[in-house]
């Protein structure tokens, strides 16, 4: 199994679907020439021309906007938007359109549309580039929201993502793009929606990792085994729409515990939902409160000691971990969730 | 606010006046039912009438081919018309029926005939453009030669999408032709007040879209114009901006008192009312006569009596079908696509 990085494993995903299917095209600012801002559209351009691989003005609503079009009229476009911060400008054409046309005209047209973008905090880039906007498109019924944690499911996601009927934000991290992993080979070779990745097996507590945050909550179970004697489940849900809840359910069923981590904020969030989801469904199976650690609810500061502790890493988790088994975390206050303050 | 061109265009083919005029007075009339009803209640939510514009919708819609594609916005009643949906499927969606155009998931404001390549109703202000765009890609991807007329009101130029996809219309030399339907008010701000440049045929010159004007009262002249613009964006793949001169004679929707406006205004410009300016434009020349004019505005008065008994007829959704057409789900997929809080068995 050749080990790709995760932007290797984007860009052959790209590259086989523009292969396969002649109505796949990409369009975004800076994929062509530039080869993308994170050069996951790298040699594309050389490959596939002009016609296929489009480099935009920077108008982000109106080029998911032509995607949207362009897939009505029967093609299959991939827009790339530099980074989710600026999803923000096309959140209309995303919402009110993409999302909803097949619903709002009773299955007339479909829109099978991939956009893609990276999310994420951790290079000081201060309170507009530094977002994880998971859960605002998780909340918008006739989005499918992807978020590979690994180079293998960056590029088997991506592929399903671009067969798929459904209108797909496909959300990357920038921390990831460099990171390296085993990716299958074949060009068949697909990651289904709706299938979690079981990271890693366990008894003691079930840990749900969002995005990057499946990669922390692997790390944090090292050590957690490693430290600690608990042995952790570590679920990587990889879509958030469709959301397989039934392997979490599984878990929580075996574990009885659970944390849920996540990069973005806790207000109204992926771990706010997914906790919601197991009180309605498994409470019983519940030994005690579903725990989350989440990104802190401020904009993202840029100073870095600030931003170090303005998303999780792995201390957080295992706190969180040892306070829901009623463990003390030795030499650290427990992560609690802070009673709100103004 | 009179077009700069000969005032009397030629006239077309008996047949295809007949036809102009019959879908105009069809649209009129049909707008006017949808007001009853609302009254009435039998409609719900906003109602755009697009009463006073009927000529800049029949002149601008009959310059196409019916392969080519029609995009509109949430005052798109006349725009299925035009194109031929069925005026008991637009009025069984102004009812939130299952025989709706849209299955009554839309309303008034997202009517919607894939076959009839009427691309839709946008109910956001300017929503539509960069879809239109993306239309004339697919078309130029494809390698066809169809061209997208895309329209939209004055109040629509001032959006971020205005500037956006014009820019990129004609970076990419896409085959649109973008219609700004100039009824003279974004809802009830007037031009003068919203757009620092009036003369709105010169809004896309910055971003290297040529504009022309028809008067949009005279279903002729708009004819006349958008044919040479729809042939000229054929021919050379890249958009025109039309400015279509009208008036809305009705409020913006049905919510609308009208404080922002003169009684005389409205009552100059129904003076120039396309419809019997039509009409009797046809009857001086011979073309029909005050016999079949009258004909003609009764069989439309029929039609609408028969959409409004269709769409009466028409069954309401059925609650189990509120979760269908979110998705298209795949097989090969599985987990949660939807949280059902509703439970629509009940």
């Amino acid at each position: 199994m050749p080990e790709l990085r995760y932007r290797e494993a984007l860009n052959a995903a790209l590259r086989e679907e523009l292969r396969r299917d002649e109505r796949v095209f990409l369009m975004g600012e800076d994929i062509g020439v530039f080869g993308g801002a994170f050069k996951v559209t790298e040699g594309l351009l050389d490959e596939f021309g002009e016609r296929r691989v489009r480099d935009t003005p920077i108008s982000e609503n109106t080029i998911v906007g032509v995607g949207v079009g362009a897939a009505i009229a029967g093609l299959r476009p991939v827009v790339e938007l530099m980074t989710i911060n600026f999803a923000l400008l096309a959140f209309d054409q995303i919402v009110n359109h993409a999302a909803h046309i097949h619903y709002m005209f009773a299955g007339q047209a479909t829109v099978p549309l991939v956009v893609r973008m990276p999310q994420g905090a951790g290079h000081q880039l201060g309170p507009t580039h530094s977002h994880c906007f998971e859960a605002l498109f998780l909340h918008v019924p006739g989005l499918l929201v992807a978020t590979p944690a690994t180079a293998a499911d960056a590029k088997g996601l991506l592929k399903s993502a671009i067969r798929d009927e459904n209108p797909v934000i496909f959300i990357e991290h920038e921390s990831l793009y460099g990171v390296r992993g085993d990716v299958p080979d074949g060009e068949e070779t697909l990651v289904r929606f709706g299938h979690a990745r079981v990271a890693r097996e366990g008894s003691d507590v079930t840990v749900v990792g969002v995005s990057r945050m499946a990669l922390t909550a692997e790390r944090a179970a090292a050590k957690l085994a490693d430290e600690h004697g608990v042995d952790a489940e570590v679920i990587d849900p990889r879509t958030l729409r469709p959301l397989d809840l039934d392997t979490i359910l599984a878990s929580v069923a075996k574990t009885n515990r659970c944390v849920i981590v996540e990069e973005g904020w806790p207000h109204g969030g992926v771990g706010a939902n997914i906790s919601s989801l197991i009180s309605e469904q498994a409470f019983d199976d519940l030994d005690a409160p579903v725990r989350r650690v989440s990104g802190a609810d401020v904009p993202m500061p840029y100073s870095k000691p600030l931003e170090d502790i303005a998303y999780p890493h792995e201390p957080q988790v295992v706190a969180a971990v040892l306070d829901t088994l009623g463990l003390a975390a030795p030499g650290a206050e427990a992560a609690a969730v802070e009673r709100g303050g103004r | 606010m009179t077009a700069n061109v000969e005032p009397m265009a030629a006239l077309p083919e008996p047949d295809v006046a007949r036809e102009w005029l019959r879908t105009m007075t069809l649209i009129r009339r049909f707008e006017e039912r949808a007001g009853e009803m609302y009254a009435r209640a039998k409609v719900g939510g906003f109602l755009h009438l697009s009463i006073g514009e009927e000529a800049t919708i029949v002149g601008s819609a009959r310059a196409l081919r019916e392969r080519d594609y029609l995009i509109s916005t949430y005052r798109s009643h006349g725009h299925a018309l035009v194109r031929g949906t069925p005026p008991e499927n637009v009025m069984a969606e102004l009812f939130g029926r299952v025989d709706g155009c849209s299955g009554g998931r839309g309303g008034s404001m997202h009517m919607f005939d894939a076959a009839r390549r009427f691309m839709g109703g946008y109910g956001i202000v300017g929503g539509n453009l960069p879809i239109a765009a993306g239309l004339a890609l697919a078309s130029d991807y494809d390698g066809t030669d169809d061209v997208t007329l895309c329209t939209f009101g004055d109040g629509a130029s001032n959006q971020g999408t205005f500037g956006e996809t014009l820019n990129l219309a004609a970076l990419w030399k896409l085959p649109v032709v973008f219609i700004v339907t100039n009824n003279q008010f974004g809802m009830g701000t007037s031009l003068q007040r919203h757009s620092a440049v009036t003369d709105l045929q010169r809004k896309g010159e910055s971003l290297g879209v040529p504009g022309m004007r028809c008067d949009g009262m005279d279903v002729l002249d708009t004819y006349a114009v958008l044919c040479e613009a729809v042939a000229r964006v054929r021919e050379e793949r890249r958009p025109l901006l039309v400015e279509a001169v009208t008036y809305r004679f009705r409020g913006h929707s049905m919510a609308d008192p009208e404080q922002y406006r003169s009684k005389d205004e409205v009552a100059q410009w129904r003076e120039r009312d396309p419809i019997p300016a039509f009409a009797a434009r046809l009857i001086d020349a011979g073309v029909i006569d005050d016999a079949e004019r009258q004909r003609i505005d009764a069989d439309a008065i029929a039609r609408v009596d028969a959409a409004v008994a269709f769409a009466e007829a028409s069954p309401f959704p059925a609650p189990e079908s509120l979760y269908d057409d979110v998705y298209v789900l795949d097989p090969r997929s599985s987990g949660w696509y939807s949280v059902r809080t509703t439970d629509v068995a009940a």
